[in-house]
């Protein structure tokens, strides 16, 4: 992309319409798009050896918000290719993004999907609705359908703070960009089956933020023990997993200073009872 | 007037294509860009809450303009989709003010020399550096001339009146309600002398903030704005009466 010299601006920058920037790089760049690389070859192949994977993301709602964390393992095959690897992030103001799959796949729907959001608000001079943003990463997800043919798959989990009806919202997708909302609590990823077991048993509807947040660091540890290729708090070197809020206050990512001590109840607690907190039978 | 027919001279055509841009951005009203203690401050009088005259373009970069709306829209919009684009692919870091200001430049000069119509626009583009010493304020006029103004800029309507008076009492260090009572006083004056009081929900104000991580802009509305604008002055007292006819003008508001 050469922008030195560009002389007058091209029309492409001139032309009223469009605000999403996915579908200005669309029509000025389209190379640029992550979904565009393998446009040549629709073919069905498995290249999913290709890169690493990120693994487990986990969100649970409280009245008032959601919390959203995720594990830091990035995996290739039977490797760990990284063991403080990110997968949760800021979307924007009110809301957060985690992304299991290929990820540098997710890294770069990720970004695009912030910038996405931040063209918007600057463009229009308003922010797009919840349900707004979570459509427009549908059709961010639709686009990479090539790619995810081919074994490049990255699935996000969407969650926000809707202004409007003051909760906390989840919304999950498939590859092809099939959009649904979560209520209560919901988990992507390769331990996500175990992550969603432990969160059936944990959830209540009366969970303060911290509660929440407790649940999220118990349930990553449940998908850690029984999903290889999720990792669990690395107690030596002091990596935990991210831990996210949003609620009518905005996006806060919690500093490991915060997630410490949680992490340190949780630990501590499975040395008496390793399979975790017990839930009454009935 | 012995013209030959159907021949105009060039100079004839840059003259009236200036003229031209230059009566519609005078029908304007002002807008006065002015650093402050903690960064920098846009003020507008724009009676419409909705038809921004300022606004974001990038983490710490700025755009204001007064003009025809629907052209210095199409700026500003090309502006964001510009910087984002270099943020995409370079980082958020690489992206700067002076690039944008250039390639506003280009593409009013170009407009202005070829297009049937120039743009009767005046763009302020502005970038926050680490401390007040790196900030920048370029403003580039309709036929793509560009200025670096060191402090503050003044732009649109009455802008002499508006930009002595600026000048005058313009301290970089003020405080934020300091510096916007200064651009409020200065954006009150009419050509005839006569000074205005303009109302809060006439204004359009935003800030640069240096406190503020990654996106610094901010605009300032509503119950704050009533609020830095009703806190007592400290000394900005100056006489009212302070339109003395001054003569010195800044070499870029009469080129001819």
């Amino acid at each position: 992309m050469d922008l030195a010299g560009l002389g007058r601006l091209p029309a492409a920058f001139m032309t009223a319409g469009t605000s999403s920037f996915s579908d200005f790089l669309g029509q000025y760049a389209p190379e640029m798009l992550p979904g565009r690389r393998l446009a040549g070859s629709t073919q069905y192949a498995d290249h999913s050896g290709l890169a690493p994977h990120g693994t487990t993301i986990v969100a649970v709602t409280f009245p008032g918000g959601v919390v959203m964390a995720g594990d830091r393992r990035a995996t290739a095959g039977n490797l760990i290719s990284q063991r403080d690897a990110e997968k949760v992030f800021q979307a924007d103001e009110y809301s957060a993004v985690g992304i299991a799959g290929t990820m540098g796949i997710a890294l770069e729907l990720v970004r695009l999907f912030q910038l996405e959001l931040e063209h918007y608000e600057k463009i229009e001079g308003t922010v797009l609705s919840l349900e707004g943003k979570a459509n427009r990463l549908a059709h961010m997800i639709r686009a990479n359908l090539g790619l995810a043919m081919q074994g490049l798959v990255a699935v996000p989990l969407f969650a926000g703070f809707d202004a409007g009806n003051e909760r906390g919202q989840i919304y999950s997708y498939d590859p092809t960009g099939a959009r649904s909302e979560e209520h209560e609590f919901y988990s992507v990823g390769s331990g996500s089956v175990f992550a969603r077991g432990a969160l059936k048993k944990l959830f209540r509807d009366d969970f303060s933020a911290e509660d929440a947040v407790v649940a999220c660091i118990q349930a990553l540890y449940d998908a850690a023990e029984d999903d290889s290729a999720t990792g669990g708090p690395d107690m030596y070197r002091r990596i935990f997993p991210i831990i996210t809020v949003v609620d009518e206050n905005g996006f806060d990512r919690y500093s490991d200073d915060t997630v410490s001590p949680l992490v340190d109840r949780v630990v501590s607690a499975r040395s008496g009872r390793p399979d975790g907190p017990q839930a009454p039978l009935s | 007037m012995s013209m030959q027919f159907g021949y105009v001279s060039p100079e004839q055509i840059m003259k009236d294509r200036a003229d031209y841009a230059r009566k519609g951005i005078s029908r304007s009203r002002s807008v006065v860009v002015l650093q402050y203690e903690g960064g920098i401050l846009f003020v507008a009088e724009n009676p419409s809450p909705s038809l921004h005259k300022i606004s974001e373009i990038y983490d710490r970069i700025a755009f204001a303009a007064v003009g025809k709306y629907n052209e210095f829209e199409v700026l500003r919009q090309a502006g964001v989709r510009l910087a984002d684009l270099r943020g995409y692919s370079f980082d958020r870091v690489d992206v700067s003010g002076r690039a944008l200001a250039n390639v506003y430049a280009q593409t009013l000069g170009t407009i202005f020399t070829q297009d049937p119509k120039a743009y009767e626009v005046e763009l302020v583009v502005a970038e926050l550096g680490a401390d007040e010493s790196s900030d920048e304020i370029y403003r580039i006029v309709y036929d793509g001339s560009v200025f670096s103004q060191d402090g503050f800029s003044v732009m649109g309507g009455p802008s002499d009146q508006v930009s002595t008076h600026v000048r005058e009492n313009f301290q970089r260090s003020a405080s934020l309600e300091d510096s916007l009572r200064l651009a409020v006083d200065a954006l009150g004056r009419d050509e005839g002398g006569e000074v205005r009081q303009i109302a809060t929900t006439q204004l359009e104000v935003a800030i640069l903030d240096r406190s503020r991580p990654r996106r610094t802009f901010r605009r300032i509305r509503g119950a704050q704005l009533e609020s830095l604008l009703s806190r007592p002055a400290e000394d900005t007292a100056e006489d009212d009466t302070a339109d003395r006819d001054t003569t010195e003008t800044p070499p870029d508001e009469t080129e001819d």
